[in-house]
């Protein structure tokens, strides 16, 4: 029994030795996990906390909104719909039914994957920009009729006076991360199976994926719920997290927000956004000092992070200390001089 | 009647000012291929810049008018040129850049003008009565400029060289740079074209409305929806989807009860409505893929 054990920590050990030591990228994601998960040990002050926490719940918004428009390239302006959708829905069953967190949050979600369902059927047979256009008037009707029904859903005030999601900060902190980390590597999962690599493949040329005999429609719709699914868990995280759901989600100010975080980290690589949105949060946060510049000084950065990385911040990066070998497309270290799989020089 | 003649008019106005923003919207996205969200940015940097002029220095309001123009372009051709050109290869970062943009600007006039809602006087002053319902000649000045401008860049379009280096270079890039056409530049001045429109849309309808920071918001999603409902890349279909969501709004804020709330939900339904049936909008090219 001792034996079996050693035996598979032997084998993690070197795993870990040979797949994660050799490409710095892994060794900053696996950092990065551990200082997630350690953060309550280090400091219990709880506005850090908090941020954190908002900051894991929008990160899974952000890898969500790549898992969809990234990949498949199906660019959805209106992903705040899904976000809503989770927040009200997850707050509504709160309320009204009593349900307790652990409950509405999957619940809202899948009213979110329903409402991906529903405007997937029109979206679907637009492209590009048309979709683009298109998709960011739905949150804007959905809010038309949050404001119409304000008996139900508080109107301008939102429905607030939802159970917490758990005790204490630690616990909701904890909660937050350790959902947002498993999502994010289910998203990264997903994306690097075949469905994903399908996705892919209607990005680049949606016509050819069609010649080789793939439904694409059936592909498109399945992206447009597991996206709605993960955004509205996010959705439902915040409203409980916040104990309030206002039309603040919808708003269209919303949606530019998980655009602006998906590209500039980086699009069609799931790690890119879930960064982004890690050195953007904090960073408005940061800003707060100076209140009424706070947005302005957001949006110079961007401006002009992207005028010299226009391909994402993330994505520059890992090309500044990766280099792809030729032959094999295996990636190293930039500092090594031949592949390390198959030895060929890397220029 | 006096009901319908309010619609009528209310309708008319809003249709006009959504016409002239999707026309300069789909006019630089024809040719540059730019999703330009800060363009109605644009239109509300002019409103404020005349609201500064007039108030602020004391000019004649067609002074304000004529200068807020002209410095709105100014602007807007800088802005392409250290922002969105040297990024034009990459879609995606295009689209962020306009959108950062309008964000920045708005940020501006929020630390300038604090968000406090102010107003800028008509035009020409009084009204008229039709059937007892009032109509302001700042409403139908509005109106009147709007048709004119609009006539003004068909002709443009359609009879000067100029307009057949913008269409042919929205029709087919690669082939209109073969034909000597040279590319950036015609991307340039429909650029200042279209920001000279946004800008101008700004200035005839400033004294109708109120200035926050937020104005460019609505504005920016019912031109979108004019412009996806109209086809894009078709003048005559924005002219006539921006009418057609003008009235649907009008009618909405009118007769629905708590219309205001609704006005924005209603004229989106009707465009996916419409998109339901003609997926390329009621006068839309069908776009080639770019492969």
């Amino acid at each position: 029994m001792l034996g079996l054990i050693l035996f598979y920590l032997r084998r993690l050990l070197i795993v870990f030795k040979n797949e994660v030591l050799v490409l710095p990228s892994r060794v900053v994601t696996v950092l990065f996990f551990i200082l997630l998960l350690l953060l309550p040990l280090l400091t219990k002050d709880p506005y850090l906390l908090r941020i954190f926490t908002l900051t894991s719940i929008f990160a899974i918004l952000a890898a969500s909104w790549d898992l969809l428009s990234g990949f498949t390239g199906q660019m959805n302006f209106g992903h705040a719909l899904f976000f809503g959708v989770g927040a009200y829905g997850a707050a509504l069953l709160n309320k009204y039914v009593g349900i307790p967190p652990w409950g509405t949050i999957p619940l809202g979600a899948l009213g979110a994957v329903l409402s991906g369902l529903i405007i997937g059927i029109p979206c679907l047979r637009l492209r590009g920009t048309y979709l683009a256009l298109t998709t960011l008037a739905f949150p804007i009707i959905l809010m038309g009729i949050v404001f119409a029904l304000p008996r139900l859903t508080g109107g301008e005030l939102g429905i607030s006076g939802i159970s917490r999601l758990s005790g204490s900060r630690i616990t909701d902190y904890y909660i937050t991360i350790i959902v947002m980390l498993s999502l994010c590597t289910i998203m990264w999962k997903i994306t690097d199976s075949n469905t994903g690599i399908i996705f892919h493949a209607i990005r680049e040329d949606e016509l050819a994926v069609r010649a080789s005999g793939i439904n694409t429609t059936r592909y498109k719709l399945l992206a447009f719920s597991l996206s709605g699914f993960f955004a509205g868990i996010s959705g439902g995280l915040y409203a409980h997290f916040m104990r309030i759901a206002g039309p603040s989600t919808l708003e269209v100010s919303m949606s530019f927000q998980v655009v602006i975080w998906a590209i500039f980290g980086g699009i069609v690589t799931i790690y890119g956004p879930v960064g982004a949105v890690f050195v953007l949060f904090p960073l408005l946060e940061l800003l707060r000092f100076w209140q009424e510049v706070r947005m302005l000084m957001f949006a110079c950065v961007v401006l002009f992070i992207l005028l010299y990385m226009p391909d994402g911040l993330f994505r520059w990066l890992r090309d500044r200390i990766e280099k792809e070998c030729p032959r094999c497309k295996i990636r190293n270290v930039a500092l090594r001089h031949t592949c390390r799989i198959c030895t060929a020089p890397l220029d | 009647m006096d009901l319908l003649l309010n619609i009528v008019i209310s309708g008319l106005i809003s249709g006009s000012v959504f016409a002239l923003l999707a026309i300069g919207f789909s006019l630089i996205f024809g040719v540059a291929r730019i999703v330009n969200i800060a363009h109605t940015a644009f239109y509300m940097l002019a409103a404020y810049s005349i609201y500064v002029i007039t108030h602020k220095m004391g000019f004649h309001p067609i002074w304000g008018m004529v200068t807020a123009i002209v410095l709105v372009t100014l602007l807007g051709l800088i802005s392409y040129k250290i922002f969105v050109n040297p990024i034009r290869e990459h879609e995606g970062a295009v689209l962020i850049a306009t959108i950062a943009l309008a964000m920045a600007f708005q940020e501006v006039m929020a630390l300038i003008f604090t968000g406090t809602y102010l107003s800028v006087p008509a035009l020409v002053k009084g009204y008229f009565l039709i059937l007892g319902v009032k109509v302001f000649y700042q409403q139908l000045l509005t109106f009147l400029v709007a048709l004119l401008v609009m006539g003004v860049l068909w002709a443009l379009l359609n009879r000067t060289k100029l307009g057949l280096a913008i269409r042919s270079t929205a029709q087919d890039r690669e082939v209109a740079n073969l034909m000597g056409i040279n590319e950036s530049r015609v991307a340039m001045v429909t650029m200042g074209i279209s920001v000279g429109l946004a800008a101008l849309t700004g200035a005839i309808v400033v004294p109708l409305t109120i200035l926050e920071p937020h104005m460019w918001m609505h504005p920016l999603v019912m031109m979108m929806a004019v412009v996806v409902l109209g086809g894009l890349g078709s003048l005559k279909g924005s002219f006539i989807g921006a009418y057609i969501l003008g009235f649907a709004e009008a009618l909405v804020v009118f007769l629905a009860p708590m219309g205001s709330f609704l006005k924005g939900s209603v004229a989106l339904s009707i465009m996916i409505l419409v998109l339901l049936i003609r997926p390329e909008g009621l006068f839309g090219v069908y776009f080639e893929e770019e492969r």
